[in-house]
């Protein structure tokens, strides 16, 4: 990163919101994308990254708000006058022009005269050298794609925006190029905001991820922050999977919350709970399927003391390999998912066994238990 | 499975198929194709043929005419008939100008400005066909007639002095002039010129223009660099379907001109239907197929459209 204190680069959102008729698109919106960082903007269609990306770039008028790039206000300057530059979703590279023209083209349009040299090394940067006098439909789909990152990235753009890039890409290139992306960003040091619905290559490229829903971000935070404290159930669907329980608060011990379910107890860390917690309130307690421990009925004596447990029967059961996903039927929560390592298999969790979940309750999460459970499971699926 | 080495029946659609389906695919192309070269050949293969030894007679119609290999018809009528061949070319050519000047913005609103008002105009545009040729071509007889409001107005606002200055017109006249004429021609190939325009303008991807955007090129630019050498195949064959009718025309400048505006085609029309000089009449004929094959071949090698999509 080159200098990751000048504040030239970061882009400032304050109360930017688009609305088409009576549709709105996106809600008043308040974001900051400080200089070198990665960005991502990450929800399903329709949720409204896209339009505030165009808005970024221009290409969108924004209907209330203003848009900043350092400390320029830009909100009416046409897209030709902002120093950012788009990487297009399926690219929208000139048909007509060579990959050489076709990366050239922001620079002899700034009136530069001797681009050869600047080209050549922006091609050698996406590795494509030898192609510089191809036409764009002779590449493949992941050549096309760096071709486009190296039109945007060889003017220097303060910001470069990345709408679903890699939407176009097979699993196995898009994985590549994830890495690829992420090593460019690194090198040149320049602030990527990048949109996508994929949860898994906004997690794998972002240091920042914004998880928009229904013209709002639902929430904002590190990759491991939002996977660990989801304070939505949109966010704690959509990013993975997540299991919950309704629970009712009984009473406070130290930092812990004790909650009542179906009869059992469970311990949830206050710092991990965005819901009120008066007593009595209900919570909506979450925990990862790969939080949990699955132990058969008859060893139950053996689970450690302070561990939350619940009781259930094995409904389902599929050996993936690495691991097997357990569903299983609990009074609290009919469809309760756990993902086991396959170290040691206890061979009698099959399919109408009884058991015992257990985790460590700092892996616990507490969600309002005004929300659907359900939201954002479509949409991640 | 004995049909498999009987030979395939002639042409029987409809008939139950029995046949492999690797045998069938290797013929259908050709039956297919059976029609359209039929006709070719019955309408304009044996035609060609016919006028092209036509062009080497000699004789007259009383003794009647024969092949002699007489190729120094095609010199006289060259130098009789020079100016014609020289004022088809320029009325064609500024005609297509002035179709590709008009054409192409409203080609452009169509594409990308027109919205749900695209349907209409574009009916609007091809409306014209639904009348006869002949008729419209009238129509503009009696608009550019003498003493109207139109040939009026131009006059008071002096733009006929000025088309005058230019020898598009003379006097207070504009119709029996050359500026009749070319209006004629542009008038009946507009249409011509908006509808490849139009397709070709059509299919260019909107994001393009948003990245020429995003990539420092102001609206103006991004025309030159981008909309205008994608839509040239739509010029190009605008152009041809202009311009290759137009110098072969001859109902403008019968209907619209002088004798002072004729064109290669009214010759060749009155050689063969007034002079009866057939082989005079093959041979422009055949001298105007080459030399609009030659500007066009010339032309499409220019403009380089075998590049684009």
């Amino acid at each position: 990163m080159t200098n990751t204190t000048d504040p030239s680069g970061d882009v400032r959102l304050t109360g930017i919101a688009k609305t088409y008729g009576s549709f709105t698109a996106v809600h008043p919106l308040d974001l900051t994308v400080p200089q070198g960082s990665f960005f991502a903007l990450l929800g399903a269609s329709g949720c409204g990254k896209t339009t505030t990306l165009r808005m970024i770039a221009g290409l969108e008028e924004p209907s209330a708000g203003t848009v900043f790039l350092g400390d320029q206000d830009v909100t009416a300057l046409p897209p030709y006058k902002r120093p950012v530059n788009t990487v297009f979703q399926s690219y929208a590279l000139f048909p007509h022009l060579d990959i050489f023209e076709n990366v050239a083209f922001g620079l002899r349009r700034r009136g530069l005269k001797s681009v050869k040299k600047q080209v050549e090394e922006m091609l050698e940067l996406v590795q494509l050298g030898e192609q510089a006098r191809k036409k764009p439909h002779q590449l493949s789909g992941g050549q096309q794609q760096r071709v486009a990152v190296a039109r945007a990235l060889i003017n220097h753009p303060k910001v470069l925006l990345l709408d679903e890039p890699l939407g176009a890409l097979d699993l196995k290139l898009r994985r590549q190029m994830q890495l690829e992306l992420k090593r460019i960003q690194t090198e040149v040091g320049i602030t990527f905001i990048h949109v996508t619905h994929d949860q898994e290559e906004a997690m794998t490229m972002a240091d920042t991820v914004a998880v928009m829903n229904g013209g709002r971000v639902e929430q904002l935070g590190t990759p491991a922050d939002l996977y660990e404290n989801p304070r939505t159930t949109f966010v704690a669907n959509f990013l993975g999977t997540s299991n919950f329980i309704e629970a009712e608060v009984d009473s406070k011990s130290g930092e812990d919350i004790v909650l009542k379910a179906g009869g059992g107890k469970l311990v949830l860390p206050e710092a991990r709970c965005s819901a009120p917690t008066s007593t009595g309130g209900k919570v909506l307690v979450g925990v990862r399927p790969e939080k949990i421990s699955l132990t058969h009925a008859d060893d139950a004596g053996e689970i450690p003391e302070g561990r939350n447990r619940i009781t259930g029967r094995i409904a389902d059961s599929s050996f993936i390999g690495v691991s097997t996903q357990y569903v299983v039927d609990s009074p609290v929560c009919p469809d309760f998912e756990v993902y086991a390592q396959n170290i040691d298999r206890d061979p009698r969790l099959v399919p109408g066994a009884e058991v015992v979940l257990h985790w460590n309750p700092a892996h616990t999460f507490g969600l309002d238990a005004a929300q659907d459970a359900d939201a954002g499971v479509e949409e991640a699926a | 499975m004995s049909t498999l080495t009987e030979a395939p029946p002639p042409l029987a659609p409809g008939a139950p198929e029995s046949k492999p389906p690797k045998r069938r695919g290797r013929f259908t192309p050709y039956w297919l194709l059976l029609p359209g070269i039929l006709w070719l050949v019955v309408f304009f293969a044996l035609p060609m043929i016919y006028q092209a030894s036509t062009s080497v007679q000699t004789g007259s119609l009383e003794t009647g005419y024969k092949v002699t290999w007489h190729f120094a018809t095609y010199w006289d009528a060259l130098s009789a008939y020079w100016p014609q061949f020289v004022r088809s070319v320029l009325y064609a050519g500024t005609a297509t100008i002035l179709c590709l000047l008009l054409g192409y913005p409203l080609a452009y609103l169509i594409a990308f400005r027109a919205g749900r008002w695209r349907n209409l105009i574009m009916i609007l545009v091809i409306a014209p066909f639904f009348t006869s040729f002949l008729i419209r071509t009238l129509a503009w007889k009696t608009i550019l007639a003498d003493g109207g409001p139109l040939v009026g107005a131009l006059n008071s606002l002096h733009v006929l002095d000025v088309t005058s200055w230019l020898g598009l017109t003379a006097g207070d006249r504009v119709l029996a002039t050359p500026l009749a004429v070319i209006c004629g021609l542009t008038y009946n190939f507009l249409p011509f010129m908006i509808l490849p325009l139009y397709t070709s303008l059509e299919r260019i991807d909107g994001r393009l223009h948003e990245a020429a955007g995003d990539l420092y090129a102001r609206p103006w630019t991004t025309f030159r660099k981008v909309t205008f050498p994608l839509s040239m195949p739509g010029v190009v064959s605008g152009t041809l379907l202009t311009f290759i009718p137009a110098t072969g025309d001859y109902v403008n400048a019968d209907l619209l001109g002088s004798t002072d505006t004729r064109m290669v085609g009214n010759v060749i029309q009155t050689q063969f239907l007034r002079v009866l000089d057939y082989p005079t009449a093959a041979a422009l004929s055949f001298i105007l197929m080459a030399a609009i094959l030659l500007m066009v071949t010339f032309y499409i090698r220019r403009s380089g459209t075998e590049d684009l999509v």
